[in-house]
């Protein structure tokens, strides 16, 4: 049992990258790399949105949305799949305004450092695409809880790594037309080539 | 009349959403593989940018500003949901294949960055235009990417076959990395780069 779990955790965080084999998140993945310091602050901020909604929308999926979810409340035979979409944007956009206000009021400390990144975390698409891989997936309340530590540190990792390169290239000479974001591109190409090294392994 | 102009063609080449504003990215790189898909998401996404930066602009005076991110959001997932129960009604095989990016469609960035840079300052029917020349801007490089992608990658076009590949006793061996995900960005970069050869304004400083 265990090692199902530890095998769905390795699978999210590398070998389905959120952000280098699923390409989500890749506007703030491309933006906000130019340093390690605000990149490692945002793929924190990440972590924590994800580890939260995805078993939250999981919830809502299961006891509210799926077909026959809401035999609980003796209506029978119901099927709200359609409206999930906003549901969960909704979950999303709100739960982040919780923990917008519950980190300024008792732990300012990392208030500050995530400082612009929390509100912009709404608008990533790994956060959403997670809470959709979930549905489609069909994950049970446990599995979303990994999944979504996994693939929220997946995609830290991803644009920590991308923001240490690009601060190096600082001193490398591109060529004028390439410069800043066509190159990026290209690094981040080569860095989703490398991360396919792990489609090969079976777990 | 020549403002409506700029307002729709601007954003094909001289704003180009994902070229210039970096908008957008997340799904244009994972549906280019095939231009059947391609083509299908980027008529959703036209019509879902046209129809929320038209919608948003009707209502611009009445939203009040603490809450407009939600209301624009609301907006935008509404149309998506009519996109993608559409979809699945008449197109279900593409449905599938595009698996979450449709629902995906609502945190594209430039969806949100019209509606709320430009809807909400803007009548209606510049709004249309501008939705609708952002939706081309989009779908004029998604369309570039899957062309490359899929004929090099497959040999074909719309599955017509274009290059007869050797497996079905053709001559051209196709090349899998095409296929791959990483190619859309090597083509995505080159692209940028070819339109910043050209349009040397677009051209970052060095920092």
């Amino acid at each position: 049992m265990l090692e199902h779990y530890l095998s769905l955790l390795i699978k999210s965080i590398f070998i389905e990258n959120m952000a280098l084999a699923f390409f989500l998140g890749m506007c703030t993945f491309l933006a906000v790399s130019r340093k390690v310091d605000t990149s490692f602050g945002l793929g924190v901020a990440v972590v924590v949105v994800q580890t939260i909604t995805v078993p939250a929308n999981n919830l809502i999926f299961q006891f509210l949305l799926k077909p026959g979810a809401l035999s609980w409340l003796g209506v029978g035979d119901t099927d709200l799949t359609f409206i999930g979409l906003i549901c969960y944007i909704g979950v999303i956009a709100a739960i982040v305004q919780v923990l917008e206000m519950v980190l300024d009021r008792y732990v300012p400390a990392l208030y500050n450092s995530l400082g612009i990144f929390l509100p912009l975390i709404t608008v990533n698409c790994a956060i959403l695409g997670g809470s959709l891989f979930m549905v489609e997936r069909d994950y049970t309340f446990a599995e979303s809880v990994v999944f979504g530590f996994g693939s929220g540190t997946g995609w830290a990792l991803a644009i920590v790594a991308l923001a240490g390169i690009r601060e190096k290239l600082k001193y490398a000479d591109v060529p004028e037309g390439l410069r800043g974001l066509g190159i990026t591109f290209m690094i981040t190409g080569l860095m989703a080539m490398a991360f396919m090294a792990f489609s090969g392994i079976q777990l | 009349m020549s403002r409506a102009k700029d307002v729709l063609l601007d954003p094909l080449f001289n704003k180009n959403p994902i070229g210039l504003q970096i908008l957008g990215i997340c799904s244009a790189l994972a549906v280019t593989s095939k231009l059947e898909t391609v083509i299908v998401m980027s008529l959703a996404v036209t019509f879902v940018i046209a129809g929320s930066n038209v919608s948003v602009s009707l209502i611009r005076k009445q939203i009040p500003n603490s809450i407009r991110i939600i209301v624009e959001i609301t907006i935008i997932a509404t149309l998506v949901i009519i996109v993608d129960q559409f979809l699945k009604a008449y197109a279900f095989g593409i449905s599938k294949q595009l698996s979450v990016f449709v629902g995906l469609i609502i945190t594209n960035c430039i969806v949100l960055g019209r509606a709320e840079g430009f809807a909400m300052k803007n009548p209606p029917g510049l709004s249309f235009l501008d939705g609708v020349g952002n939706g081309l801007g989009y779908s004029i490089v998604l369309i570039i990417v899957a062309f490359f992608r899929e004929l090099f990658g497959a040999g074909k076009l719309l599955s017509f076959s274009i290059l007869p590949t050797t497996s079905e006793g053709g001559w051209y061996l196709p090349n899998g990395l095409m296929l791959l995900p990483p190619s859309a960005f090597f083509i995505i970069g080159l692209l940028i780069w070819a339109l910043r050869t050209w349009k040397t304004d677009q051209v970052e400083e060095e920092n």
